[in-house]
């Protein structure tokens, strides 16, 4: 069978509605109702599992009192990106999870949902509600813009620091504006979340700055009192596989990026057949967009078991839904077509051995493909050029418990150091990364 | 089945459930829709004399509850505004229509024995079951020298119910306002008088919440408020209190009562029977939902009363009474702690948090394995109930008696009385 990829599988009403919001939003009466079934709790098991410490029962009571615009200032001073993090937080295994509902009803308050309500409410004011401290004199250099270095930043620019951000692509965001799937971030939030990150001052930003490339380490170590590293994780790993170089085969990543940036959707080149390979959330985002851009049938194929998946239960509840089928248990072993494309990939299917370890069974068997997406994870990209790194471990920079590496006055965090990859997460590194510079450079 | 039928002073009706003078008893077409959808009674909202009031546009503001449920409700209207002969036309007819339903009819006139004459000997015409006198309304009518101006002094109620039984052979269930010190006095009074009854509460001066903007108070008429009659859910309290002080009263405490304040429900009624109401009006609660909800009052108020054993309402009206007493003879020696059962905790902490900053320092917090447990310390517990009100989950916190082994002992015999030690 001949390759078939095409654009302009849809018509643009149907892009239209494809890649509208998938979250239902909240209106003002429906969170002031949800906001009535928070308990209030004393030591919420939520605030818990909240990687940023937000004070979920306190912002949530201000909903509930009308007090809205105080409920986001609540979130924000926590987590700067909070209105990110509502919509793209896994919630269901974070602080909804732990919410005490669940326990007697199964049924959390919908954190997540109150968080971006109050949020939306505040940014749509165009008003920043912190206040820069007075300048310290200090200057602090910021590599990448993605969303730990934009909570660095920000926390740095409130205790007065002057913070200058090195972003090797055109606009600021990092995955919020280039990964996330489209549908999570509709309407352009990630430039606009950024630019509300940016509008409490002091913060300078230049783009087309790679460090090894036109930057160096040294040079900002030179140049400023401490620098931060919140580069992510630059690279895609590859699957070793004959045949992976055929054309139609590419990184989810790379095709997520394009499409972020796309003008007009229907210019994307769309697989009829369309296999992605891997079982985490940029696997899941990538079926459920191809399948959105008018792919005719897509098919995960993740090498585990639906509990080993990286992606949590509700990303996969939201793939199959979405009529994208998930095979379990097989991992690609071939690539074949005709004319240098992809037409078909060859699974061999696996199994836990005794000791708990994956292995092939040899059975295998073929799936005919026109485009194969590659989300087997991500990894550091190794910064280039002379001079002192920062020494890594695992593939992430290695970091003491104040987020700086083994280089005095070099910080790191966000993906490129260990954790779970969540943007929360990375949103926390950096806050706390910047408490650590500010007692460096003598705050408190 | 459990016989329902209930007699209040002679009016007879099939259920213990009347509609109370209020805006749902305006007029016929209201009242013949609250029969039809089962309601024992009305008492039809008040007559005045002619001509009639006029009403403001905005009447009611409102105190809500978690997802805007209303709990507490306040009005300025006043009352009827129809001409006098058309509300006792229908009356005459909607009882002709509908015999085995009571229908009371308020009144509200002038304090002069003439006025009375003429509105009473024009009411029994209609061969209404009776009259409620209207001693109540603290807005309007108040200011105009009736209503509440009446029900608060006592020689007036006296007076006017004295006046009502002597030109009339009709019942008389006199209706007392919340807004005084001591409702045993009007309660006295219109015993005195004569009358064969009391209803109460009426509603209570109030002012529900402010418009921030306007800095007026709500309903906002034209950008100014005034205190209105508060009534609903959140009055109860206050209602079946008044209700208990006459019924356990010692001159007042054969009045007949029928209970008004809050009631929403079977549950709700069962409470003012059982402090000795002999049946209840309701107002608010349809006001919010509809005449239907008399439907689950009858079935819910029978199969409580199946299950009890109660085949009829006199079984249960005023079995509460003998329970109620004054706090110096309450049993001083009574102990009880909290428990809170760790398998229905879903570890909110509240109960703590209030303990701790308000109560006892009487529950700690803990944490095994990682988990959250909450447990009563024990010697600290002063079985004060607050974490049991407060707990989300019905049964988890429970109030355990302690078998002390004290005997019962009241406040008034206590040695550590300071009245008792000066006796000595």
């Amino acid at each position: 069978m001949n390759s078939d990829i095409a654009t302009n599988r849809l018509s643009q009403d149907q892009y239209q509605a494809n890649f509208s919001d998938i979250s239902a939003v909240l209106n003002g009466w429906q969170a002031a109702v949800e906001s009535e079934r928070c308990l209030y709790c004393f030591d919420a098991p939520c605030v818990e599992a909240c990687p940023t410490d937000i004070d979920i029962p306190n912002f949530i009571r201000k909903i509930t009192n009308g007090n809205v615009k105080g409920a986001a200032v609540e979130i924000l001073k926590a987590n700067i990106l909070g209105g990110s993090c509502s919509r793209v937080c896994p919630t269901e295994i974070l602080c909804e999870q732990k919410c005490v509902r669940m326990d007697k009803e199964g049924k959390p308050v919908l954190i997540g949902k109150l968080q971006r309500f109050s949020t939306d409410v505040l940014m749509a004011t165009g008003q920043h509600p912190f206040v820069r401290a007075a300048d310290s004199g200090k200057s602090v250099a910021i590599v990448g813009a993605g969303p730990a270095s934009l909570s660095c930043a920000h926390r740095l620019a409130l205790h007065g620091h002057s913070v200058t951000l090195f972003e090797a692509r055109e606009k600021p965001g990092g995955l919020n504006e280039y990964g996330i799937a489209s549908y999570k971030v509709i309407d352009d939030f990630a430039r606009r979340e950024s630019e509300f990150v940016m509008a409490i001052g002091g913060i300078d930003v230049h783009y087309g700055q790679r460090l090894g490339d036109n930057l160096t380490l040294d040079q900002l170590r030179a140049d400023y009192d401490a620098v931060f590293i919140g580069i992510g994780l630059g690279g895609s790993n590859a699957m070793g596989v004959e045949g992976e170089d055929l054309d139609g085969i590419m990184d989810a990543v790379d095709y997520i990026r394009d499409l972020r940036q796309s003008a007009d959707l229907s210019d994307l080149p769309v697989g009829r057949r369309v296999i992605v390979i891997g079982g985490g959330n940029t696997a899941i985002d990538m079926a459920i967009q191809i399948k959105l851009l008018g792919a005719e049938d897509v098919t995960m194929v993740y090498r585990r078991g639906p509990d080993q998946m990286g992606a949590t239960e509700h990303e996969q509840f939201l793939a199959q839904t979405r009529d994208v089928r998930i095979r379990f248990w097989a991992k690609p072993v071939g690539f074949s077509g005709t004319d240098g494309k992809v037409g078909s990939v060859e699974f061999e299917r696996t199994t836990l051995d005794d000791k708990g370890r994956l292995s092939g069974t040899g059975e295998t068997y073929s799936l005919e493909a026109d485009m194969v997406f590659r989300a087997i994870g991500q990894k550091l990209v190794p910064l280039s050029g002379d001079g002192e790194r920062p020494e890594t471990e695992g593939g992430r920079f290695i970091v003491d418990e104040n987020y700086q590496t083994t280089l005095a006055g070099v910080y790191a965090g966000g993906d490129c150091v260990e954790g779970l990859d969540l943007t929360v997460e990375a949103v926390q590194d950096g806050k706390l990364a910047a408490q650590a510079i500010h007692r460096q450079l003598g705050g408190s | 089945m459990a016989d329902l039928r209930s007699n209040l002073a002679g009016i007879k009706s099939p259920n213990p459930f009347w509609l109370a003078s209020a805006p749902p008893t305006d007029k016929e077409y209201n009242v013949v829709r609250a029969y039809q959808a089962g309601w024992g009674g009305v008492v039809w909202k008040t007559l005045g004399e002619d001509p009639p009031v006029v009403n403001q546009t905005c009447r009611y503001g409102a105190l809500y509850g978690t997802d805007r449920r209303v709990i507490g409700f306040n009005n300025i209207e006043l009352i009827s505004d129809r001409p006098l002969d058309v509300n006792l036309q229908e009356i005459k007819k909607v009882k002709k229509d509908w015999p085995d339903r009571a229908l009371v009819v308020s009144l509200m006139v002038p304090c002069e024995e003439q006025s009375w004459i003429d509105i009473l000997k024009k009411v029994e015409q209609t061969e209404a079951d009776g009259i409620e006198l209207n001693f109540g309304c603290p807005h309007g009518m108040s200011e105009r020298g009736m209503g509440a101006a009446v029900g608060q002094v006592p020689e007036y109620i006296e007076m006017v119910v004295r006046w009502c039984k002597k030109h009339s052979s009709m019942p008389v269930i006199t209706k007392l306002t919340p807004n005084i010190t001591d409702v045993r006095y009007p309660a006295r009074a219109a015993l005195s008088g004569g009358t064969d009854a009391v209803s109460l509460i009426n509603t209570i001066n109030s002012i529900t919440a402010l418009d921030l903007d306007q800095m007026s108070i709500l309903p906002s008429v034209d950008g100014k408020g005034t205190h209105g009659g508060y009534c609903g859910v959140a009055v109860k309290p206050i209602a079946l209190s008044m209700v208990s002080e006459i019924a356990r009263d010692k001159e007042a405490g054969g009045l007949v009562i029928s209970g008004i304040g809050g009631v929403e429900n079977w549950r709700d009624a069962a409470e003012f029977l059982a402090l000795g109401a002999s049946n209840v009006q309701v107002c608010t609660a349809t006001m919010l939902y509809g005449f239907k909800i008399v439907e689950d009052m009858i079935d819910g108020l029978n199969n409580w009363m199946d299950e009890k054993g109660h085949g009829k309402l006199d079984n249960f009206i005023g079995a509460a009474v003998p329970n109620i007493t004054d706090w110096q003879y309450l049993n001083i020696n009574y102990e009880s702690i909290a428990v809170i059962d760790q398998d229905k905790c879903i570890h909110c902490g509240r109960c703590h948090i209030a303990c701790e900053d308000t109560s006892h320092q009487a529950i700690i917090a803990t944490k095994v394995n990682g988990e959250r447990k909450y447990e009563i310390d024990e010697p600290e517990c002063v079985g004060c109930n607050l974490c049991y009100h407060l707990c989300p989950v019905p049964g988890c916190i429970t109030m355990k008696p302690i078998n002390n082994g004290k005997p019962p002992l009241q406040w008034v015999n206590d040695p550590r009385n300071p009245a008792n030690g000066a006796a000595k």
